[in-house]
């Protein structure tokens, strides 16, 4: 494994409360030292970091690679290369493959698609059901056994909350962590858009907030009864930030994540009918928004997702309502946290710690940080280049973004691995 | 936006797809020429060459008698030629996509499609994926918009009430699953109605329905008062499997439109019903048939309406 030496570049890691313009040194895939030269070190890469950021490299909590089964959407090869180009080192993906995530067999199947993209760090979350169905358990400590990081039920309710609540204990006796995604299925009534004044202008079928602070509300007491550990995921409301608040000041183990797109986009973008904004949860109101970037600069919503859902063509060209919901946001991750800082909404310090540090700490993870002997996880990003969303700048093979032609701020340059240089920005 | 993609570069109408970015101007024209088009129903022949060499589809993914066979008469008596699909029983059931559909069609040189879909949004996607000589006249979709059904309403108020601005009209029934009562609302308030109050249980409002510009009233009795024009909306049988009603003798016990309750509203008030209509139901037959009922007015204001409509979006290939 090669030396690197990341040279004069500004030196953000949030975990060890450091920012200042230095230099960070790779050994043996590991970081060997941050800002002091260590002796005897020959670097046989250098990259220059000069007027760049050097940061931990990025954790995704929630990941679609569509394979296996849906490689006409995406696969390992073409997703790990637009990770890699967004300065996203570990990935985790949410069972909703076909099939399902819910054995070993195909936890281990993800483990080889992995090491043979050349991105081995890409943790797979089991099924919390069998086969999602919400009726019986997933065999989980198997699959925790077999490198599964957390377990859940992706977008599938389970409607039963007895069995809901057997899967928090039975993942609690394992010290797995559940992630959920809060959506009361019967409420959610097959719905495609905000239950609000735009879904109620164009005749779309409304999802209300309800469907996700009535679930989020049952699932933490659940968490209060099991003493589960539950980390939610891509809430969208002001009202499940309040709850989430709530929850931790009443001292529950609880974190929770904001998908990247929810702290830009609300129900008026949708307008008419553009297909490329159909997401789930659906992009609520201006309040809604500005409750998820203020629980986020206040800590209460810990980290940020990408939430990448990579779609063929096909799959978004239709009437709104039968189009498929999901966003290709691996690539825009880091222009879209720069422009909250540029918003002034967050610091860059906390937008970092979003996408490193709290996810690590949410997965019990040793990354997520410069610290010595860690896996040397590192982004290097220009914050001031711009670029065009456009196919000559694009890595996925989803194209489904609705800030496709845009002109974004903020640039991935180089990307390193547990010491490997997975990417190199071509100038 | 929605106004772009309906209008052309001079601000005329190449897509009909809804009320909304249209302006008042523009409806009050279509009304206009639906007056110039009215007198040849009483004609021998019932036919202008407006349209002579032009060919108009009637793609129909939802079943429907009665907008359908408007059309093809309007597009029959514009001269036009014009083919009408069931595509509900043909392509897609053999899975092809909406857009393969419109691909093939756009392929035997089509000129307009007339489009009825049981998805919101459907109209304006073959809006953006058509060629760019082909217009497009939603003719429902889903439970956004029926701009058609919305002016021939419009239509027949303004032949009976003449002006709008004093009007107060109530339409009554399933507004949430209705494209009809949303195309309506935004025309009466485009054409500058006095009032316009929805009145059903809460079960059949959408969740922000006074954002639509409208009052709201959850009860027939007092909701009719110092009203004008009572527009009906069908009520249909699976809202009552789907829990939004108890039952229909129930609803037509609050909801239903009796001769009693049109005392209720002022004494010339016309009933208005989209149809098909649910006797017994939404409306009592006496009321139906009755002296204040446009039903059928409706029915044949339909025709011009959509001849207006068809001629004035092939205006811009120098139709007219």
């Amino acid at each position: 494994m090669s030396q690197i030496h990341i040279k004069q570049g500004r030196i953000i890691d949030p975990a060890n409360k450091i920012n200042c313009v230095g230099n960070v040194y790779i050994a043996g895939g590991k970081v060997l030292s941050v800002t002091d030269q260590p002796a005897d070190f020959t670097p046989d890469t250098v990259i220059d970091a000069q007027g760049q950021i050097v940061c931990p490299g990025f954790i995704d909590l929630s990941t679609r690679l569509r394979e296996p089964g849906q490689s006409r959407k995406a696969t390992f090869k073409s997703e790990t290369i637009a990770a890699a180009s967004a300065g996203v080192t570990t990935l985790c993906l949410q069972p909703d493959t076909s099939p399902v995530i819910d054995t070993p067999a195909v936890a281990e199947l993800i483990k080889e698609l992995a090491e043979k993209a050349g991105y081995p760090q890409i943790y797979p979350i089991a099924g919390l059901t069998r086969k999602l169905e919400g009726t019986e358990l997933s065999s989980m400590l198997s699959l925790k056994q077999a490198g599964c990081i957390a377990v859940s039920n992706a977008h599938q309710s389970v409607k039963n909350l007895l069995i809901l609540r057997r899967a928090m204990e039975y993942a609690a006796s394992h010290d797995l962590l559940v992630m959920i995604r809060p959506n009361d299925y019967w409420l959610g009534n097959n719905g495609c858009a905000h239950e609000g004044a735009v879904a109620t202008r164009y005749g779309l079928p409304g999802i209300p907030e309800e469907a996700e602070t009535i679930a989020l509300a049952q699932c933490l007491e659940l968490v209060n009864l099991t003493g589960c550990r539950v980390h939610f995921g891509q809430l969208s409301c002001k009202r499940s930030v309040i709850k989430i608040y709530q929850a931790k000041k009443y001292g529950l183990k609880v974190s929770a994540d904001v998908a990247i797109h929810q702290l830009h986009l609300t129900e008026n973008d949708i307008i008419p009918f553009d297909s490329s904004y159909h997401v789930l949860p659906p992009f609520r109101t201006e309040v809604d928004m500005k409750y998820l970037r203020q629980g986020l600069a206040s800590g209460t919503l810990n980290s940020i997702c990408s939430d990448h859902q990579p779609h063929d063509i096909d799959a978004k060209l239709g009437a709104f309502p039968e189009t498929e919901p999901g966003i290709s946001s691996l690539e825009t991750l880091l222009p879209l946290m720069l422009k909250l800082v540029a918003q002034r909404a967050i610091t860059l310090e906390q937008g970092i710690a979003s996408l490193s540090e709290n996810p690590a700490r949410v997965l019990h993870l040793k990354r997520g940080a410069l610290t010595v002997g860690y896996a040397a996880d590192v982004c290097v990003f220009d914050p001031d280049l711009e670029w065009q969303v456009n196919a000559g700048n694009w890595n996925s093979q989803g194209i489904n973004t609705p800030f496709w032609g845009q002109t974004l701020k903020g640039r991935v340059t180089h990307t390193v691995q547990a010491g490997n240089v997975i990417y190199s920005l071509l100038c | 936006m929605i106004d772009n993609i309906q209008l052309n570069s001079e601000g005329k109408l190449k897509h009909f797809l809804s009320i909304e970015g249209l302006n008042k101007g523009l409806l009050t024209e279509i009304l206009d020429i639906a007056e110039s088009f009215i007198g040849m129903n009483d004609q021998q022949i019932k036919k202008v060459p407006l349209l002579r060499g032009k060919t108009i589809v009637n793609l129909f993914f939802e079943n429907s008698t009665r907008t359908r066979t408007t059309f093809e008469l309007a597009a029959k008596r514009l001269s036009a030629d014009v083919l009408s699909m069931s595509i509900a029983t043909s392509s897609t059931s053999k899975g092809e996509s909406l857009l393969d559909t419109i691909r093939n069609l756009e392929a035997m040189f089509v000129d307009m499609f007339v489009v009825r879909h049981a998805i919101s949004g459907a109209a304006h996607f073959i809006a953006q994926h058509t060629a760019p000589h082909i217009s497009v006249i939603n003719a429902g979709d889903g439970q956004h918009a029926h701009p058609t059904q919305a002016m021939l309403d419009m239509f027949t108020i303004r032949q009976i009430k003449q002006d709008f601005s004093n009007l107060r009209v109530a339409i009554i029934g399933d507004i949430l699953h209705s494209r009809v009562a949303r195309s309506q609302i935004q025309a009466l308030n485009t054409l500058g109605a006095a009032e316009v109050r929805v009145i059903a249980p809460k079960t059949l409002l959408p969740s922000h329905v006074e954002s639509l510009g409208v009052n709201v009233s959850h009860d027939l009795t007092t909701g009719l008062k110092d009203i004008d024009v009572i527009i009906m909306l069908r009520l249909q049988k699976e809202r009552m499997t789907s829990a939004l009603l108890p039952s229909e003798s129930e609803y037509f016990k609050c909801f239903g439109l009796t001769e009693d309750k049109l005392k209720i509203a002022k004494p010339d008030a016309i009933v208005m019903h989209p149809g098909p209509i649910n006797r017994g139901v939404e409306i009592d037959s006496k009321v139906a048939d009755g002296p204040q009922s446009v039903i059928l007015k409706q029915v044949s204001n339909g025709i011009a309406i959509r001849m207006a409509v068809m001629a004035m979006a092939m205006q811009k290939q120098g139709a007219v």
